[in-house]
């Protein structure tokens, strides 16, 4: 098979919670918030890599690590071979352009008092992409091929539509020439019909470009069309992580099962197979012990309530962190 | 149902605000019927008024624009009723639940508190017995342990149980006919599908009317029995949710339902509609999807096309309408 760009091993991520008044009285220690609990994961050369789970469950969280907007307190992350996190390492910034992040909310990652020209020559310049006088140049192909017209170059952010403004991100992420894009909700700030231009724009230049892309999503039908594998999270950890359709057309694990179902079906008669799932996502702040699903599961036993279940490979399947995945997939 | 008398009738409903001396027409000539028991979906894209054309039913947006048409509850006018005689139909006959659970409770009010003032409003019941309400109703959208939960404030809940919260107290005075702003948009979707088949149980249970305002067409497919399509403040398409779903006739539901990644082969390019919606300040002289429109005449970009009913119950604002076979192959 293809080599693993990015290596991904256990990576586990806290949050301090500061102290309130209340733990300062009872004399609790300050609680922490346990945002990742042991996610693994490889990313192939040129393939997308979905990310889906509930708000909460750490998709966000696990795609800021991997550009290093956030440190893990355990685990590692490796790029071509060489651990992000070492000592030094950080002072390499090529692994900042080789790595870029999009951001979900098209309203606030573009600086409101820079135009677009201004916004993509300062990536190339940072890093030192062009020679000065080719900037300009650079900028008109940039935006060429994110097909904004030209006279974009000269506006500001406020001047452009959702869309628009979800295709300078892409721009500025591609004008330092990077092999992996992380991105963490693209397009889920817009409407169906504008979404559709910017995956397709996605989809072709990965193509074009070669690009790695880690889709960080929580439309469910639309992680679909752009994967080539899909990873499950639940509360910060990996519980399934396979093909993209095998997984979509035969889940394997319970949670997996009961979050395809729960999309609803285009078509009126198609109810789904309404498996409908009890309450809702336990506060990372309070993991529960064992499985983490198990509180929600149907198929839960005692077991699952002690022991934590890693992930395993499962013939015909993918990967699958569930102490009974054989007899769940089969009641699939 | 549809035979029935419909309880709600919205005609020529139109909802001009002004900014800066610019007319901005957010809903313009929409008119349509609710009946006992039905649950019609408004879809459309942000900035298609749907949700202006809920609050204007409700005579919400009446101090901010200009709101003309009529709309009939019960065979009563209540689009130029006075604010005093409205305020026993809101929330008691007609309720309504709001996009943002976030921001839609008051931060400072207990839980039980904002309860119970809907039933206090609107009903003579006394206080153990408003109490006594507000605990059935949060046991019945599934709130655990409600009797307790009824002195917290709403930071207390989260985003699920608060829409819950909102919910329980639309529902709480028995309305009938919700009102439904995106009540699922913020939430996940194993949620999202909890919350639905609890409107639909409700409004099967109490007969009550729906309207439910949202852009996710599975969303529709799934909970609605009629659907109106809402385009730059029109209604461009209307009729029976399979009809609609899967014949769609104007051109504008045909490229929302193709651009959806379904049944197409993974990583394909996906269907798209060209360009972007209008502005409101500088809406087409014709039809406003004709700049968008593959199929677009020369009279498209002259004149608006009349909503025109085509079959029983079924209306199209268009043309040239898609043929049915084109619609379904789409």
């Amino acid at each position: 098979m293809t080599q693993p760009v990015m290596d991904i091993k256990d990576i586990e991520l806290e949050f301090q919670v500061s102290r309130t008044l209340t733990d300062f009285v009872k004399q609790r220690p300050g609680r922490v918030v346990r945002a990742l609990n042991g996610v693994s994961l490889q990313l192939n050369k040129g393939e997308t890599l979905g990310v889906v789970g509930e708000s909460g469950c750490g998709k966000s969280t696990l795609a800021r690590c991997i550009v290093r907007l956030y440190e893990p307190k355990r685990g590692s992350i490796h790029f071509d071979g060489k651990d992000i996190f070492a000592a030094g390492a950080k002072a390499d910034r090529s692994y900042n352009r080789r790595v870029q992040m999009m951001f979900q909310d098209p309203y606030s990652s573009l600086n409101p008092r820079m135009t677009t020209g201004q916004i993509l020559s300062e990536a190339l310049s940072v890093h030192n992409m062009r020679p000065k006088d080719e900037i300009a140049t650079r900028v008109a192909e940039l935006l060429d091929l994110v097909r904004l017209p030209q006279d974009a170059a000269g506006k500001l952010p406020h001047e452009f539509s959702g869309g628009q403004r979800q295709r300078i991100a892409i721009a500025r992420a591609l004008a330092v020439e990077p092999e992996v894009l992380i991105a963490d909700e693209l397009v889920s700030a817009l409407d169906v019909s504008v979404q559709a231009q910017v995956v397709n724009l996605l989809l072709e230049l990965q193509d074009r470009l070669n690009l790695t892309i880690l889709f960080v999503a929580h439309d469910l039908r639309l992680v679909r069309h752009v994967s080539n594998r899909v990873a499950v999270i639940y509360l910060g950890r990996i519980v399934e992580v396979g093909d993209s359709e095998t997984l979509f057309s035969n889940p394997s694990h319970p949670y997996s099962q009961a979050l395809l179902s729960a999309a609803p079906s285009l078509d009126p008669d198609d109810k789904g197979s309404a498996i409908r799932l009890q309450g809702e996502l336990p506060s990372p702040l309070n993991v529960p012990s064992g499985c983490p699903f198990h509180v929600r599961c149907r198929h839960a036993t005692d077991f699952c309530k002690i022991e934590v279940p890693e992930l395993r490979a499962l013939p015909g399947r993918g990967e699958v962190a569930c102490h009974h995945a054989e007899e769940v997939s089969e009641h699939a | 149902m549809s035979d029935t008398q419909p309880i709600l009738e919205v005609e020529n409903l139109c909802t001009t605000f002004t900014r800066g001396g610019v007319a901005l027409p957010a809903v313009r000539d929409v008119s349509f019927n609710v009946g006992k028991g039905e649950v019609l979906g408004l879809v459309g894209e942000s900035g298609s008024g749907k949700s202006v054309t809920l609050r204007s039913i409700l005579g919400l947006s009446r101090r901010y624009g200009d709101v003309t048409g009529s709309v009939k509850w019960m065979g009563q006018d209540i689009a130029q009723m006075p604010e005093r005689k409205l305020r026993h139909i809101r929330g008691r006959d007609i309720a309504m639940i709001f996009q943002e659970p976030m921001t839609s409770l008051n931060p400072l009010l207990t839980v039980g508190l904002q309860l119970t003032e809907t039933l206090k409003a609107h009903t003579d019941m006394g206080r153990a017995a408003r109490r006594d309400r507000a605990i059935e109703m949060l046991d019945h959208v599934g709130i655990p342990a409600a009797a307790s939960r009824l002195n917290e404030y709403p930071h207390q809940f989260s985003g699920g149980m608060r829409q819950r919260v909102m919910i329980a107290i639309a529902l709480a005075a028995s309305p009938k006919l919700l009102l439904a702003d995106e009540p699922t948009t913020a939430l996940d979707v194993t949620i999202q599908a909890q919350i639905l088949d609890l409107i639909l149980s409700l409004a099967d249970e109490l007969e009550m009317g729906v309207i439910l305002v949202t852009h996710d067409l599975g969303v529709v497919a799934q909970t609605c029995k009629k659907a109106a399509v809402m385009y730059a403040g029109r209604i461009v398409e209307q009729g029976d949710v399979r009809q609609v779903l899967r014949a769609p006739r104007h051109p504008y539901t045909v490229g929302l339902m193709r651009s959806v990644p379904q049944d197409v082969p993974p990583r394909s390019q996906l269907y798209t509609v060209p360009g972007t919606p209008p502005s409101l300040e500088a809406l087409p002289q014709g039809c406003a999807f004709a700049p968008r429109c593959q199929g677009r005449t020369e009279g498209c970009l002259v004149a608006r096309p009349p909503l025109a009913t085509i079959a029983q119950g079924r209306s199209v604002a268009c043309f040239n309408p898609v043929t049915d076979a084109q619609g379904a192959a789409a």
